[in-house]
């Protein structure tokens, strides 16, 4: 059993290991930069540093995101503080022999670039630094002192107020008061209550919850522990997708070295608190995300939704309180024990407190993982951080949310980041996933595009989101092929509406989202496409309708 | 692959441990998995049918998988995808008929930064073209021959 100065000892004892070694090279090697085998890269600094003699001073690492994807593999070198981009195995020797000199310019990465200064980073700040594969190299960067702070110094209420004035708000998509969840699962009577983390990331364009996964799991299982405590609860679940097999495996590395040092399992840090977590894999449905088809899934059943309420909080899993979160909600926990609620609450917006991770990509020049302050602007994102769009294309919308969400037209770009000003756009923030478009995307195709991604992914147990689908993607195939009327433009947007009211769970009342959000900003390219061609109608009868 | 404890929930958990182990779910397994956890057969089809991740059928000897996420939907997989279709005669979910080659689509990898993106044989390849891609199978399947 491990006490809080065994805690203390542990990253005193890592922080001297890693002061031995003057010099550290860091390779991300997160799903991005392994699949350009980055892995070999690693392989050839170990071998070019042991030929070089310099196994005494220099320490490579392998270590998670490095955020910037579409530069990599990316090899970051302290205390040189340079970043190289597109690392070849060939670069390895030369790379270790600039050490301590002057840098290898001919694959420097300039770091001085808004892409970097102009990001703030909370759930991403051990990401790229710390191996996502060694606790011990996670507690030397402070992890597990927030569940320390919360057993030994603060009562479960005290953490759950801490959680309520740092106004955190559910980072999977709904933006619902994290503090408020906490409370509701805490008031609830039962003896049996469950903590499930979400990383059912099935938003196609989205990749947050996986790098943070495989870059920095511990902050995640902490996080649930915390909440596990305040909400009283033994038993947590990670529901994860199958096909993060990288974020899969260091999960289970990073629960089993967590029960080997007592952070889970019975007695946790001396105190009486017991939790311990399970990992349970997803199977490729996209409708799992959706809270109570995640719990149906999790009992081994198909994962179709189930009216609301009861609310998990007070029916969940097997009938008992539970409480459910997102990985990167979980993961901003410990910083707020850490630092406290001001803190946290003096970043981001009035009403959108901290930051918020995002997945950038699509036409533009930087994609990769960004963290930036709630109420940043869609353009300082787009054009500063992400480089703007390549071959001198101009923005046409910024796609966010997913299937769920919306396409923001150029002209909305100086519109602040949050949960309320992206809905006001007929958009929402989504779990993150930013995905930009240049002139030459058709809005009919991404309409379409994502009306068949809602109608595969359909679980089909509610009828207007299994028929209202299928039949609204028939429309836009037909409206895209240019063998629509304006009839059938006029049935799409009744069956929007019908699809939007009538679903059951958040799958069918969104699936329409995307087809309205495109109507709304860029309905002359549906108008174009009709038979009866623009000229047809009548501009006030389509005013009428769109209100 | 009984350590869930013969328990119905552990249902999930036990179709993904058959499926690593055998490629794909056949009916006796089926049958055995439903007989095992007390779960009825229908309820075992329904589940093993419900999650895209389940084969029902054999594999053929390489799998290519398509992302057809967003971001690869912005940058053109459905020309990539189109091009294997053609080129080997097969849709998704299919198997050419020598057995050499499966095609599947999946949702989305992950792997957004480097849109398109493709795996082949579970090794995750980034920015694809219509043309690297189908060399890089014409490399794994040529080699089986020679």
């Amino acid at each position: 059993m491990i006490t809080r100065d065994g805690l203390d000892q542990i990253a005193a004892e890592e922080q001297a290991r890693q002061a031995e070694h003057k010099q550290c090279i860091r390779v991300c090697t997160a799903a991005g930069c392994l699949s350009q085998h980055s892995n070999q890269v690693k392989e050839a600094l170990e071998a070019a540093v042991a030929e070089q003699g310099r196994e005494h001073e220099c320490h490579v690492k392998g270590v998670g995101c490095l955020g910037l994807c579409s530069h990599g593999p990316l090899v970051a070198v302290d205390p040189d503080d340079v970043l190289y981009e597109h690392v070849k195995p060939e670069d390895a020797t030369e790379i270790v022999a600039s050490i301590g000199k002057e840098p290898v310019e001919r694959i420097k990465c300039p770091t001085d670039v808004p892409f970097f200064n102009r990001q703030v980073k909370i759930v991403l700040e051990n990401c790229g630094i710390i191996d996502p594969e060694s606790i011990e190299d996670y507690i030397a960067h402070d992890g597990y002192q927030a569940l320390a702070t919360a057993l030994t110094t603060m009562s479960p209420a005290q953490v759950i107020d801490e959680v309520l004035r740092s106004g955190l708000r559910g980072r999977g998509g709904g933006g619902y008061p994290t503090g408020l969840k906490w409370t509701t699962v805490a008031k609830a009577v039962s003896d049996t209550k469950y903590v499930i983390c979400n990383a059912d990331e099935g938003d196609p364009g989205a990749f947050m919850d996986r790098s943070v996964l495989e870059s920095d799991p511990h902050r995640v299982l902490e996080g649930m522990a915390i909440a596990a405590y305040a909400v009283g609860a033994q038993k947590g679940y990670v529901y994860v997708r199958a096909e993060y097999p990288i974020a899969i495996e260091r999960l289970k590395s990073a629960i089993r070295a967590a029960r080997r040092a007592g952070l889970l399992g019975r007695n946790i840090l001396g105190t009486d608190f017991d939790f311990d977590v399970e990992l349970r894999l997803g199977a490729g449905a996209y409708v799992c995300g959706e809270e109570t088809a995640l719990m149906a899934s999790i009992e081994g059943r198909r994962g179709t939704p189930r009216p609301r309420p009861p609310y998990p909080a007070d029916y969940g899993l097997w009938g008992e309180p539970t409480l459910i979160n997102n990985v990167e909600t979980f993961a901003n926990i410990a910083p707020i024990i850490n630092r406290g609620s001001e803190w946290f609450a003096s970043i981001g917006t009035e009403n959108c407190k901290g930051t918020k991770v995002f997945a950038l990509a699509g036409q533009i020049t930087n994609t990769g993982l960004i963290e930036v302050p709630m109420g940043i602007t869609l353009r300082e994102i787009v054009y500063e951080i992400g480089g703007g769009v390549p071959n001198g294309k101009e923005v046409k919308a910024v796609q966010t949310g997913g299937p769920s969400g919306g396409c923001i037209p150029a002209e909305y770009l100086d519109m602040p980041v949050d949960f309320e000003s992206l809905k006001q756009l007929g958009s929402m923030m989504g779990s993150g996933g930013m995905i930009v478009m240049d002139s030459s995307a058709s809005m009919v195709g991404v309409a379409k595009y994502f009306m068949e991604f809602s109608m595969s992914e359909s679980c089909g147990k509610c009828i207007p989101c299994r028929v209202g689908t299928a039949q609204m993607y028939n429309l836009l195939t037909k409206i895209n092929n240019g063998e629509a009327t304006y009839r059938d433009l006029e049935l799409l947007k009744e069956l929007c509406d019908l699809v939007r009211n009538a679903s059951l769970c958040g799958l069918g009342q969104s699936a329409p989202q995307p087809v309205l959000s495109t109507l709304r900003y860029f309905e002359h390219e549906y108008l174009d496409k009709l038979i009866d061609g623009p000229l047809a109608m009548a501009p006030a009868e389509i005013e009428g309708q769109e209100a | 692959m009984r350590r869930n404890g013969n328990r119905p929930d552990a249902l999930i958990e036990t179709l993904h441990s058959i499926q690593s182990t055998f490629g794909y779910l056949d009916e006796p397994a089926l049958l055995y998995v439903s007989d095992m956890l007390s779960v009825s057969p229908a309820e075992v089809y329904g589940v093993a049918t419900f999650y895209h991740y389940f084969q029902l059928k054999p594999q053929g000897k390489h799998c290519c998988s398509v992302c057809t996420g967003t971001a690869c939907y912005i940058k053109g997989a459905d020309q990539v995808l189109a091009n294997i279709e053609k080129t080997y005669g097969i849709k998704p979910g299919e198997t050419t008929e020598d057995g050499e080659l499966s095609l599947l689509t999946v949702r989305c990898l992950g792997a957004c930064g480097l849109a398109p993106a493709a795996t082949l044989d579970g090794e995750v390849i980034g920015n694809v073209t219509v043309e690297s891609l189908q060399q890089r199978i014409e490399e794994v399947t040529v080699h089986d021959n020679a």
